[in-house]
């Protein structure tokens, strides 16, 4: 901080910085709140109440009746599967093609890092008229596997970055080292660089996660059947079919943010480190 | 003294030395193969049927090769002139307002105040919603049922009674902008929050003993510094949101009356409710070429922006 | 431990020459520092030994055995990084056992040898702690520990004092040489720092752009350096160097200078009168007050207690003078100078090889 400003001018700059703040804060948190308090709103006080801060007598009822008697808990399942296996493949895959950017110079390496950029910026709209037909043709519409592909394919350019410039914090000397000490090199790479990439892959898995369980135009494009929808398209037929509902509409988005919200708090530090590194996720 | 002078001792490329060579020139392909592979597989090979589709017609059963014909059809359409006009309407407004709102943010942030630690987490949030559930909630607040805002709207002035802006085509459109916004917001705020602290402290230490004021610091040595980070950012965002259509298609559906359909949702919806895949690949490939002109301007300006540096 | 033999070793990158034709042997039990500016080529030599680059023509050998193929866990050597290098997942226990674990050494041995050689190094009560939670001079120890546990053939050094102070590097520097006269293990030792080099060196190499310039013991390159190179990087307050014409004047042989004064030089050095030569001088060489012959203007002066420095303008060229005691004189002044004739280095101007008497 630099000084020599008067203690007024000082005063109002702190008025102005916490009012900033606070409006900044209340932005971000209220659309999550009107849902939070419409999703414990009592069907009966809905038409009354809907627009007040807070209903006069709040309930579980709206969270039970999604739970039990609708299809969201297969929902949530299937999104729970699709993004863990994409999260886990491309965590891997990833892991392993930023392993060879970070720690070999060869030739081409410079083409293949163009082109995982370009791969990061093209429109994905571009790819959907063909791909809604390859997959058509391989009868993987409908079935989870289908999405599994397309979103670990989607998510490797940005993941590999990640994982390269986790990579790249590891100094090369202690591979060196750990050479010389008597490791091959899968040696090395399992007892030295793995356990110190280990929070970078968490990282990563995370962050693909997060992706995987938010993608709505692929899912909504490829599956139709009631048993293989995710999360995202469950939600947006469900209020096809009963545009009315909105408690158990809002009780069902409350429950697919806690995962998002649960990756998010453990991602946080790492968003500068992520967001760098791809530079384009959304 | 031991230099001694030797001949030169024969070569050790036969053998183990060789393969060991050959080993290290293949061993990070080997690795790489796999995301080589998923990326031809799911996304250039697409990327190369998508472009032979926008010479092809498509129908129930056959498709035929119409040459340029489905170039020439994009000329007539009335829909596809309407959407692009709506993509670029929306493309400017979301990305102005996320990025001037990202700036202010990550300038707060970039300032130590009671509580930040707490604060940065939820501003962040946002960032962390799925994209469709950002598209439902603001979906919903603007809803006169269970949403606030027009109520508000109303109590303000702006509007006679409290009807839905989405189902109005003369406003529809700011709606999902500002879900946009609410969105993206965070993401140039992490971007510019993280260029701001590359700026060593003794710059602006420095132009202080210069005699430079808050805001000639901010022009002179700010923003100077964030420049190139703000092109490529801004580059990058404008592709993904002039091709970004889950908010659009959650809120409105490019609806009411195409009021909101952008060159991505009409692909979209084309693609996947039309039969005819081969018109959808023809408006992917324009705007495509439309992105990439776009990106070389860009890139040109950047240049001449950074030459100082 | 074994003795390290280099044969023409050569390394390019591409079309660069980065060691050019290097032949060095190293006896068993020996302390060699490779010493030379950054860029000269020192750590990539330390690294071929290790096996951490790839050789591009000749041969090395640890022992009897040519390693160029084989791989840096099958040389049986250790290395200290300028960076230490330590685990940072590992305590100091882990770290300095890891190499014996990895040979499946039996458990209470490999305690065993990490408890005496933390001992040793006065690490014992540290052996649970991570690296992180290590002062800069504890982990350099750390480090040293690691590489002593192994008891390999060969020690290899990279720059292992530059990242720490002055005191703990003079420090350290006595306890590494301490160590060495304990393990006798040969060693290689890479440093930029030519004090360094001197004070822990049985012999030193000199190397510049990828060449040796000399090899040899401490003293034998301070006071007969092989070029203009080494004569200039060994010593400190470095060696003044002067240009001058000889001058035969029956048995005497003088070097003159650009402003007239003439030194007198060795009347056995192979030299024609009339010929361009390049003199150097040690500061310590020049004698103050002497015997007059010479005049040296005193520009600053720099008493460091013990002794003084001046740096004075001697044929329009600045000559450092290092002398014992203090001085009353000023800067300013004008003073005689004696130089021994035995005590000039001569260096021929073209070639910066030194000119040796005639055997």
């Amino acid at each position: 901080m630099i000084a020599g400003r008067s203690r007024k001018a000082r005063i109002l700059g702190s008025i102005g910085l916490y009012g900033a703040v606070a409006a900044y804060v209340i932005f971000a948190l209220f659309p999550l709140f009107w849902t939070l308090k419409i999703s414990v709103t009592p069907q009966s006080l809905l038409y009354s109440e809907g627009i007040t801060l807070w209903p006069s007598s709040a309930t579980w009822e709206n969270y039970k009746t999604v739970l039990q008697a609708t299809d969201f808990p297969r929902y949530f399942l299937n999104s729970v599967i699709v993004s863990v296996i994409t999260a886990v493949l491309v965590t891997i895959i990833a892991s392993a093609a930023g392993y060879a950017m970070s720690r070999f110079s060869f030739r081409g390496k410079t083409t293949v890092a163009v082109t995982l950029l370009l791969t990061q910026t093209f429109p994905l709209v571009m790819v959907i008229p063909p791909i809604y037909r390859i997959m058509g043709e391989l009868g993987l519409t409908n079935s989870l596997t289908g999405l599994i592909i397309i979103y670990t394919a989607f998510n490797i350019a940005f993941a590999t970055f990640l994982m390269q410039s986790f990579f790249d914090g590891i100094p090369k000397d202690l591979e060196e080292a750990a050479m010389i000490d008597g490791c091959s090199r899968s040696q090395a790479l399992r007892r030295v660089i793995i356990p110190l990439t280990l929070p970078g892959m968490g990282a990563t898995l995370g962050f693909v996660f997060t992706a995987a369980w938010s993608e709505l135009l692929f899912a909504l494009m490829l599956i139709s059947s009631d048993s293989q929808k995710t999360f995202a398209v469950g939600l947006l037929t469900f209020i096809g079919k009963f545009a009315v509902d909105w408690g158990q509409m809002m009780a069902a988005s409350v429950l697919a943010l806690i995962p998002a919200c649960l990756f998010f708090g453990f991602l946080q530090r790492y968003l500068v480190t992520g967001l760098t590194a791809g530079a384009v996720k959304g | 003294m031991t230099m001694q002078s030797t001949a030169a001792v024969p070569q050790h490329s036969d053998g183990r030395g060789g393969k060991r060579r050959f080993s290290v020139a293949f061993e990070p392909w080997f690795y790489l193969s796999p995301a080589l592979v998923l990326l031809l597989v799911v996304l250039v090979v697409p990327l190369i049927f998508g472009v032979s589709y926008s010479f092809r017609k498509f129908s129930a059963f056959k498709s035929e090769y119409v040459g340029l014909g489905q170039y020439q059809a994009l000329l007539h359409d009335a829909n596809l002139g309407q959407a692009l006009m709506n993509t670029l309407w929306w493309t400017v407004a979301s990305l102005v307002l996320q990025f001037f709102l990202g700036l202010g943010l990550a300038l707060l942030l970039d300032r130590p105040f009671f509580g930040k630690k707490v604060v940065q987490a939820i501003v962040f949030l946002p960032w962390a919603v799925p994209s469709f559930l950002s598209g439902l909630t603001w979906a919903w607040l603007f809803n006169p049922i269970v949403g606030p805002l027009p109520h508000w709207l109303v109590a303000l002035g702006l509007k006679s009674e409290p009807t839905n802006i989405l189902s109005d085509p003369a406003t529809a459109m700011w709606g999902p902008i500002i879900a946009n916004v609410w969105f993206g917001v965070p993401f140039f705020a992490i971007t510019l929050l993280a260029a701001l602290k590359s700026i060593p402290s003794e710059l602006h230490e420095a132009a202080a003993i210069d005699g430079a004021n808050p805001w000639q610091r901010f022009v002179k040595v700010t923003l100077p510094f964030l420049a190139p980070t703000i092109a490529i950012t801004v580059m990058l965002r404008t592709i993904w949101i002039a091709t970004f259509a889950d908010l659009i298609y959650v809120m409105t559906e490019g609806g009411p009356a195409g009021s909101t359909n952008t060159v991505a949702t009409y692909i979209y919806v084309s693609a996947f409710k039309t039969l005819d895949k081969g018109y959808a690949s023809a408006v992917a490939v324009l705007l495509l070429a439309l992105l990439i002109l776009y990106a070389i301007v860009l890139i040109r300006i950047r240049r001449s922006l950074v030459r100082y540096s | 431990m074994a003795s390290v033999t280099i044969t023409n070793v050569q390394k390019n990158y591409g079309a660069m020459n980065v060691l050019s034709a290097v032949d060095l042997s190293i006896a068993d039990g020996e302390f060699v520092v490779l010493v030379g500016p950054s860029g000269c080529g020192k750590s990539t030599l330390l690294r071929m030994i290790a096996g951490l680059e790839e050789i591009s023509a000749g041969e090395i050998r640890i022992g009897e055995r040519v390693v160029n193929d084989v791989a840096p866990k099958d040389r049986d050597i250790a290395m200290v990084f300028q960076s230490y290098a330590l685990y940072p997942h590992m305590d100091v226990a882990s770290n300095m056992g890891f190499s014996l674990m990895l040979r499946k050494t039996a458990k209470e041995l490999v305690l065993d040898r990490v408890g005496a050689a933390a001992k040793r190094l006065g690490l014992d009560v540290l052996l649970q702690r991570l690296p992180r939670q290590l002062s800069g001079g504890q982990r350099q120890r750390v480090a040293m520990g690691r590489a002593i546990v192994r008891d390999p053939q060969v020690f290899l050094f990279d720059e292992p004092l530059s990242n720490l102070d002055a005191k703990l590097r003079v420090h350290m520097r006595t306890e590494i040489k301490a160590l060495h006269q304990q393990l006798k293990t040969t060693s290689v030792y890479v440093t930029h720092d030519q004090v360094e080099a001197m004070t822990m060196a049985d012999r030193i190499v000199v190397m510049h752009d990828g060449v040796i310039q000399q090899v040899g013991t401490p003293l034998e390159l301070y006071d007969h350096p092989a070029n203009l190179f080494v004569a200039g990087f060994i010593g400190s307050p470095g060696m003044n160097f002067l240009p001058a014409v000889v001058n035969r004047m029956g048995a005497n042989v003088g070097a003159q200078l650009t402003d007239g004064q003439t030194i007198a030089i060795d009347p056995g050095l192979p030299v024609e009168d009339g010929e361009r030569i390049t003199i150097g001088i040690r500061p310590e060489n020049i004698e103050v007050g002497g015997t007059d012959t010479l005049k040296a203007r005193i520009e600053v002066i720099e008493p460091l207690g013990l002794s003084t420095q001046f740096y004075t303008k001697l044929a329009d060229l600045q000559v450092c003078i290092y002398a014992m005691g203090r001085t009353d004189r000023k800067p300013g002044d004008t003073m005689g100078i004696g130089i021994k004739a035995s005590d000039v280095h001569v260096f021929n101007p073209a070639t910066g090889q030194r000119i040796e008497p005639k055997a």
